[in-house]
């Protein structure tokens, strides 16, 4: 079917997908490995450079234990509703500022100002004012992510193609059906993306939060370590923060490719 | 005399305004525009041509002067440089956009923008999307838009500039005979004096900013027929020479 020359293409492109990852792999194994045997061999100290075998007892500890998906739960559930509230407050107040132009104007000097800011910063006053609890990690993590979205969803609607806002005008369109019609839909790659910033930028509010309020969560587990010196438990409580923000990063991912179709 | 002007411009004139200077871009323009007419407006770039069609359609609001129909309110149907067909919707459902903003959408108005698609050959393309379609037939589909609001007057603001030359040779072509079957007066701003004659029955030439009508052409061949054609024939060439004199172009 295939000429020979474009099945030779074919083989080549396979193998070096292949090679990649063998690579990819390969780094990650070298890792695990020369981590144990250096901690095994008490070449760095196992008490502050932990080790897999470690980390990993420590995490099936955990899960015997005390309930970790408990923990792992806390902090996505944290992550969710930041995330979701910031999504959809920041995609309104953006919808406002490109609806009228004054309020953008007027604002946009404090928006900067705010979003320069590290949110870290008002961590303290955050927790005066709601308290030492789940709210005041969400609150955190709203705002971290909030003005961003903010800020590229507004350029994403400023973008759009002024003929495709022009063809609609010249059907007589009224600004909310150019809204609904063209700046939205021609906005949807920018907000996907800003979504896919917006889920890292939650995580980082969360964790910060739980570093400074929670008795649960992931950060919890991480604060509680460096607290008892048990680096175990930070460096297990890392990993699973890695595994779980990635996971949030494909579901983010997964939602992009149905939501756009690509041609 | 009685005329069937359905479009009237007296002393038209429009003026820019940004912070350091004010421009004027068209200055008192007298046009009239017959029933089922094609005109050509010709001028040199940045001459107020643009402009001119955006007044005309609404997109834009004009300093003085008056814009008169003498029959009954037109109805505007605006084709832009570019296809600016929206890539997340269909063939059919672009070309019922007109319809959508107006609250118009029906079987009955579905089947006609169908039928439109069919006659004009795009029947096999009106569930796919405008990047299976090619340069010629993307515009071919913005012309169809337009016509499903039934327009009055159809607005061409350089339907072709975005077309490599042989396309855009045919695609003009296309388009004259889309429009005469349609029996649509037309409005076609351009640049290039080939298009312009071998397509209009009259030509415009607009001076230089702020604008104004320099001459007109009543374009009489006398074997006239569709545009590909027209540019063979002895009178295309004098047209064109006169034109080009009169835009005097230099670089």
């Amino acid at each position: 079917m295939y000429s020979p020359e474009h099945i030779n293409y074919l083989k080549k492109k396979r193998r070096r997908k292949i090679l990649i990852f063998f690579f990819q792999i390969l780094i990650l194994l070298s890792i695990i490995i020369v981590w144990e045997l250096l901690a095994k061999y008490e070449i760095i100290n196992p008490f502050i450079s932990s080790s897999p075998s470690r980390i990993l007892s420590t995490i099936i500890n955990l899960y015997k234990t005390h309930n970790i998906f408990n923990h792992i739960w806390t902090t996505i559930y944290e992550t969710i509703i930041s995330f979701g509230l910031g999504t959809i407050i920041g995609l309104l107040i953006a919808t406002i500022l490109w609806w009228n132009n004054f309020i953008y104007k007027v604002i946009d000097p404090y928006l900067t100002i705010i979003n320069s800011l590290p949110k870290v910063a008002i961590g303290p006053i955050i927790i005066i004012y709601f308290g030492a609890n789940i709210k005041s990690i969400i609150i955190m993590a709203l705002l971290i992510s909030v003005i961003v979205t903010i800020i590229t969803v507004y350029n994403g609607f400023i973008e759009t193609d002024h003929n495709k806002i022009n063809l609609l005008k010249s059907f007589k369109a009224t600004k909310y059906q150019i809204f609904k019609m063209v700046i939205l839909p021609s906005s949807y790659p920018t907000i996907i993306s800003s979504l896919k910033i917006n889920i890292s930028m939650t995580l980082i509010g969360v964790i910060m939060g739980e570093f400074l309020v929670s008795k649960k969560g992931i950060g919890y587990l991480i604060t509680y370590g460096s607290q008892v010196f048990n680096l175990n438990l930070v460096m297990s409580g890392i990993i699973i923060l890695m595994i779980v923000s990635y996971l949030m990063y494909l579901i983010v991912s997964l939602l992009e490719k149905i939501l756009i179709k690509k041609d | 005399m009685k005329n069937n002007n359905i479009l009237e411009i007296h002393k038209l004139s429009k003026i820019y305004h940004t912070s350091k200077s004010e421009i004027p871009a068209i200055k008192d323009l007298d046009l009239n525009i017959k029933e089922g007419e094609f005109v050509a407006i010709v001028g040199p770039s940045g001459c107020g041509k643009t402009t001119l069609l955006s007044i005309l359609c609404g997109l834009e609001d004009y300093s003085s002067g008056s814009i008169i129909f003498p029959k009954k309110e037109l109805t505007m149907g605006y084709m832009l440089q570019t296809d600016t067909l929206f890539p997340w919707l269909n063939i059919l459902d672009n070309c019922l956009l007109g319809l959508k903003v107006k609250n118009n959408i029906n079987i009955e108005s579905i089947t006609k923008v169908k039928e439109l698609l069919e006659t004009y050959g795009l029947k096999d393309f009106i569930y796919k999307y405008p990047s299976n379609l090619s340069g010629g037939m993307k515009q071919r589909v913005a012309l169809i838009r337009t016509l499903a609001i039934d327009p009055d007057i159809i607005l061409l603001d350089e339907p072709f500039s975005a077309l490599d030359y042989q396309t855009r040779l045919a695609v003009s072509d296309d388009v004259w005979k889309i429009i005469k079957k349609e029996k649509k007066t037309t409005i076609m701003i351009t640049h290039d004096i080939a298009e312009a004659v071998s397509m209009a029955d009259r030509v415009i030439v607009l001076t230089d900013r702020p604008s104004k009508v320099k001459c007109e052409y009543q374009i009489n061949m006398k074997d006239k027929s569709t545009p590909m054609h027209n540019r063979n024939l002895i009178e295309f060439k004098q047209y064109y020479d006169k034109i080009w004199k009169d835009i005097d172009i230099h670089v």
